[in-house]
């Protein structure tokens, strides 16, 4: 085996197991949209509201009033065309844009899970997955083909691959390993489990937990690509992912993820699969099995492959932005997003802003419930970014409001993992005096403990 | 091994399909071995202070009902002084019930119909000089309880002076007898449901999500420490809010002198639940105190629980510098009004952020999915 790029690329392989993950993908992305508005979501996180905390750089990207729900429709068609394989490469582009519109309308309900469903859709953009059992393919057959490029699968092996690996190295700290941190205070107020509450309340429980979530994040995609290894591994994703379904609310994201470890069986186990479904609904697989390899030629090959390469190492070096700034990482959340660190941490605070007459002195405290949901209050009160932005919407409110010389302060404690709530933003500084940026925000006090490891 | 995969993917899509959300159950917590016991706790707080707490107030309710008709009957000085002492009783026992605000109470928003202040008395006159009102509407919720009461029999100045206005029209009488039944009447609604079946649903509902009694009590239990008791009774007449001080927002307004004590009484009432106080004596049962202890490490020496008790230790001796009347205390020297604010944002923190932080619940109602 000789490791060269000409040769890896002319390898191919099977298109079934890309046809099954686009079908599932699509139907749990669909699935997905539909529970998040029939549990009144849409209307509770992005029309109630009367202010949205923006990503930088795309402040420009708000809800759309009730317009909003239109685009929950467009992006859950989107999702069923991308599992029909239908107008494929229009759906998942569309799927690409309208999904990650949501996404950045209000940073309050950023979750890693997101982020990995907008990126895997940016990467499957790239992808063929229309040419094999889909109606593109069936309506024309100068399109269909048994056989792609085997790196278009290994592509999306290598992202789940980032997703598990980059999350075990984030749990190799302090406060996880050492001190069962956060899950020691998680899993006690499990206790109304049948069979498992008792083991909650237990403390080596919580370290088992901990030591065996990171041994499993950081092994668990080399367990999957080597064969035979792989249905123990894929037995271990369904256990991690349920058990993680029973004792967090992590919505879909437990079974997308069982649902995409299936991409590195092989492709016998996928044909098996569209057998079965190809036999519920009298579907005529033979028609795609044409022996026919599709190729990426020329001009679409060079971008196809450049952009993926693009892609893959701002995957791989994004995650240690947070080496580019002082201070721990987990208080300052610095290069914290975007990283697969999941269920670091339990963070809360308390922010009580002050609006300031800088001339007269006089002074009164804002009620953030007049400005924020409930749910807002709690993410803006432990994120400096979201503190920032916020103080310096309420300048502006309070300026139409007939207010002068205003000074914003806020008096904020954050308590992280356990620890008592101490002070995190100055207090004694005017936070009206930053704007937001990628720069090290200095206006956060320092950590008064130390959390070791990556 | 491929009838394997293919029995587990159907399994995991069936277990995707119908997993239930995270409503979670309402199963029975059987907590064995050392663990703490929810339910143990949630029935200390039902039958050892919520339920007393309320069967206490309504005996003063009925007093206060009974005077009020006592006084309508015969609209002497005495039974006027009679009915106005009375109130003040009432008024002081309600802030021993006034942040449970959870089942009945909130169904009827109880508290919002007995205690909105301040108080609409342009309102008030104009429904008295028109004879008709229904005091069942949420656009009334200014026009009646304590506050009302609080107005009609101090508003107007000595007890000669109070009587010479209600003589003039008897309507005043009436609408005074109509606030005192709506306030008993509600009161035997909330303290009937908590003898019937709420008790139960309370108490069995141990359910560790957020749709289970604690999660939900507690959250209501610290909203009611910051925004009725630090809000409320001090951060609103202080001007916290607005940079100007507004004496005409304290609680008990026209009767002065009783507003440092029925900020007072909220805050026992409120700390001697923390600690799991019974109200008709006996050792202290399962509450915040005790739950808090189970959960913290032995060897913290900055413990969360002892944090929170020397906070209030804090507000007490704060609260020796404010006057009697809070009214005037804001109108003299509003910074030890400010001073109290300060000292019970600092519990608010504690309660907010370490407590609950503590007892893994989440501050607000969104059910959201989480990473």
């Amino acid at each position: 085996m000789q490791l060269s790029p000409d040769k890896y690329l002319k390898r191919t392989t099977e298109a079934a197991p890309l046809a099954v993950f686009r079908l599932f993908f699509g139907l749990m992305m669909f699935a997905s949209i539909v529970r998040f508005w029939l549990n009144g979501w849409i209307e509770k996180l992005y029309i109630a509201p009367k202010f949205f905390f923006s990503y930088y750089g795309f402040e420009w990207v708000k809800p759309l009033g009730d317009f909003t729900y239109l685009l929950f429709i467009l992006c859950g068609i989107a999702a069923l065309m991308v599992a029909a394989g239908y107008k494929y490469r229009l759906a998942i582009i569309l799927f690409f844009f309208s999904f990650t519109y949501i996404e950045l309308m209000d940073k309050t309900t950023y979750l890693n899970h997101y982020y990995f469903i907008s990126i895997l859709s940016l990467l499957m953009i790239f992808l063929p997955a229309n040419v094999y059992f889909s109606i593109d393919a069936w309506r024309n057959p100068a399109r269909a083909f048994q056989k792609i490029p085997q790196w278009c699968i290994d592509a999306i092996k290598l992202l789940l691959g980032i997703v598990y690996f980059y999350a075990g190295l984030a749990k190799i700290n302090s406060d996880w390993l050492f001190e069962a941190m956060p899950l020691k205070i998680w899993l006690p107020s499990k206790y109304d489990l049948p069979l498992l509450g008792d083991l909650m309340q237990q403390e080596w429980v919580h370290y088992a937990f901990s030591w065996s979530g990171m041994l499993y994040d950081l092994f668990i995609p080399f367990l999957l690509l080597w064969k035979r290894t792989r249905f123990v591994a894929f037995l271990m994703v369904i256990v991690f992912h349920v058990l993680t379904r029973v004792l967090f609310p992590i919505g879909m994201f437990p079974f997308i993820m069982i649902v995409s470890a299936l991409i590195f069986f092989s492709p016998k186990i996928h044909h098996g699969i569209l057998n079965f479904i190809s036999g519920w609904f009298s579907i005529s697989k033979q028609k795609f099995d044409n022996l026919r390899t599709y190729q990426f030629f020329g001009i679409k090959k060079k971008i196809s492959v450049g952009i993926l390469s693009v892609f893959f190492v701002i995957q791989l070096l994004f995650p240690w932005r947070y080496l580019l700034y002082p201070g721990e990482l987990f208080w300052t959340e610095e290069g914290f997003r975007f990283s697969w660190r999941v269920m670091l941490m339990e963070k809360a605070g308390y922010a009580q802003f002050k609006v300031v007459n800088a001339e007269t002195g006089n002074r009164f405290y804002v009620n953030n419930s007049d400005f924020l949901t409930p749910f807002q209050e709690k993410q803006m009160s432990f994120q400096p970014d979201f503190i920032i932005q916020y103080a310096h919407f309420l300048a502006d409110h309070f300026e139409k409001d007939g207010h002068e010389n205003i000074e914003i302060y806020v008096e904020n404690y954050v308590a992280l993992n356990g620890r008592k709530s101490t002070p995190y933003i100055d207090p004694e500084v005017n936070l009206l005096n930053f704007a937001d940026s990628f720069k090290h925000k200095t206006f956060i006090l320092p950590f008064e403990d130390e959390i070791k490891g990556l | 091994m491929i009838k394997i995969s293919k029995l587990l993917l159907i399994a995991t899509l069936l277990f995707a399909a119908c997993s239930t959300e995270d409503d979670g159950d309402n199963g029975g917590g059987t907590n064995g071995g050392d663990n703490f016991d929810r339910g143990e706790m949630l029935a200390n707080w039902a039958d050892n202070i919520i339920v007393p707490s309320f069967v206490s107030f309504q005996v003063e309710t009925q007093n206060l009902e009974d005077l009020a008709r006592a006084f309508a009957e015969n609209p002497g000085d005495t039974e006027l002084n009679a009915l106005s002492s009375q109130y003040t009783a009432a008024y002081q026992e309600f802030q021993t019930v006034e942040m449970f605000q959870i089942g009945k109470a909130e169904e009827l928003n109880y508290r919002r119909f007995l205690n909105t202040y301040p108080t609409k008395t342009e309102e008030i006159e104009s429904q008295i000089a028109s004879g008709s009102y229904n005091l069942e509407l949420p656009s009334n919720f200014a026009q009646q309880g304590f506050p009302a009461l609080d107005y009609l029999l101090y508003g107007y100045g000595s007890t000669e002076e109070t009587l010479e206005v209600f003589t003039a029209n008897p309507e005043y009488i009436n609408y005074i007898v109509a606030v005192a039944e709506r306030i008993n009447n509600l009161t035997s609604e909330v303290t009937a449901s908590w003898q019937g079946d709420y008790r139960d649903t309370f108490v069995n509902n141990t359910s560790s999500s957020s749709t289970g009694s604690v999660d939900r009590f507690t959250n209501d239990y610290v909203m009611y420490f910051e925004k009725i008791l630090r809000s409320g009774k001090i951060g609103y007449p202080a001007g916290a809010f607005t940079g100007s001080p507004s004496p005409e927002n304290v609680e008990a307004l026209y009767a002065g002198e009783i507003s440092k004590d029925l900020y007072l009484q909220a805050l026992d009432s409120f700390e001697d639940f923390f600690y799991g106080v019974k109200i008709n004596g006996g050792e202290n049962g399962a509450s915040y105190f005790q739950y808090l202890k189970y959960l913290e490490n032995e060897t913290d020496e900055e413990s969360i629980t002892a944090s929170i008790a020397g906070q209030f230790s804090a507000i007490r001796a704060q609260s020796s510098e404010l006057d009697n009347n809070l009214k005037s205390q804001v109108q003299t020297d509003n910074s030890k009004m400010l001073a109290a604010f300060d000292e019970l944002q600092k519990e608010v923190i504690l309660l907010k952020v370490d407590m609950m932080q503590a007892l893994s619940i989440s501050v607000d109602y969104v059910d959201s999915d989480g990473d």
